[in-house]
């Protein structure tokens, strides 16, 4: 069954496989994620579940984020977020999410938010090449051309320039769980995962997955 | 605090026998070398010339000369992959990593400043 969990990123180390090879992971930890609502087409038009994630104090709710906790009886929690299911969902109101539901050797999805870079300009940005640094070229970290004159007489949408880097959702697909520790709410992934130490970062079971050869 | 969580769930991959040779050493690593189904042990000698990193990711060189060609090897200090690591002879380094073994030739190639282990009897 396809499941999504909300986590935070620990860090990143590497640890010894089977074969004696040294591999990189990153340590997540994820869940416990209670359900706090189901959604359902026939009430909200779409079907989804709603799980949180983080020990919260009481008091720093608002009054509605406390009555919503409260109705579905769990704890105060800092982060809620949805998840589209596919209509009927074994699942109920205060069941908890836990990383036991992944296992080792299963490909899973990572959506998180890369770090913020600032403003920077396109040799960064976008690995453009820039000009020559000597010679007196005076035309070092520059973009070159903008586009055309008189006509189209704009510079054509999508022209990569100068701005604002990092600090927006990326996916990495298919990673592979190395190792899920139950009772810590640890999951060691291979490789590498967007965003800072301790980040919010949500964990899913791949949505597509590579075709078996014939 | 995160840093506490990784040093817990590497600790048990790291091992105690590995903390006796430092740079300068000779050694000979013993390495487990997979042949199909059989496994068997492949000697590497030389000197270390770095050890470095820590924790789990800690790592070593060990330089040689083989039939007359320099050869490094790096190894994680903790690889399950190696037996044992036996110390030939220490020696008294000036440096924290040997990396001027490298541009020697000849016979001074092997030559390092020896530790006496026992006094010489005159």
């Amino acid at each position: 069954m396809n499941i999504a969990l909300l986590g935070k990123k620990i860090g990143m180390s590497q640890v010894f496989d089977e074969d004696n090879r040294l591999v990189p992971v990153t340590v997540i930890e994820a869940g416990p994620c209670p359900v706090v609502q189901i959604k359902s087409a026939d009430t909200d038009g779409y079907d989804a579940i709603q799980l949180g994630y983080g020990a919260q104090k009481a008091h720093r709710l608002s009054k509605a984020e406390l009555g919503h906790v409260n109705k579905a009886k769990v704890e105060p929690v800092s982060n809620l977020q949805e998840f589209r299911t596919s209509g009927d969902t074994e699942l109920n109101v205060g069941d908890v999410l836990t990383v036991d539901r992944f296992e080792a050797g299963q490909k899973i999805d990572i959506i998180g938010t890369s770090k913020g870079r600032g403003f920077q300009g396109v040799v960064k940005r976008y690995g453009f090449a820039g000009g020559p640094a000597s010679h007196g070229s005076m035309f070092h970290r520059r973009g070159g051309s903008y586009g055309m004159c008189q006509w189209p007489g704009h510079v054509i949408k999508g022209k990569k320039m100068p701005g604002h880097m990092g600090d927006v959702q990326r996916t990495v697909q298919n990673l592979e769980v190395v190792k899920v520790i139950a009772d810590k709410n640890l999951i060691l992934i291979k490789g590498s995962v967007p965003g800072s130490k301790g980040g919010l970062v949500t964990v899913r079971t791949a949505v597509k997955q590579k075709r078996a050869h014939a | 605090m995160s840093q506490s969580i990784i040093d817990e769930i590497t600790k048990d991959q790291l091992k105690d026998d590995r903390s006796d040779f430092k740079v300068g050493d000779g050694v000979r690593v013993h390495l487990k070398v997979k042949e199909g189904d059989k496994t068997r042990i492949q000697v590497f000698p030389g000197i270390v010339i770095a050890r470095k990193g820590s924790g789990i990711g800690e790592s070593f060189t060990v330089r040689r000369i083989a039939s007359g060609v320099g050869v490094e090897k790096v190894f994680p200090v903790h690889s399950p992959a190696i037996e044992k690591v036996e110390i030939d002879r220490e020696s008294i380094t000036m440096r924290a990593r040997m990396y001027y073994m490298r541009d020697r030739i000849g016979k001074a190639a092997n030559q390092v400043k020896e530790k006496r282990l026992f006094e010489r009897r005159s």
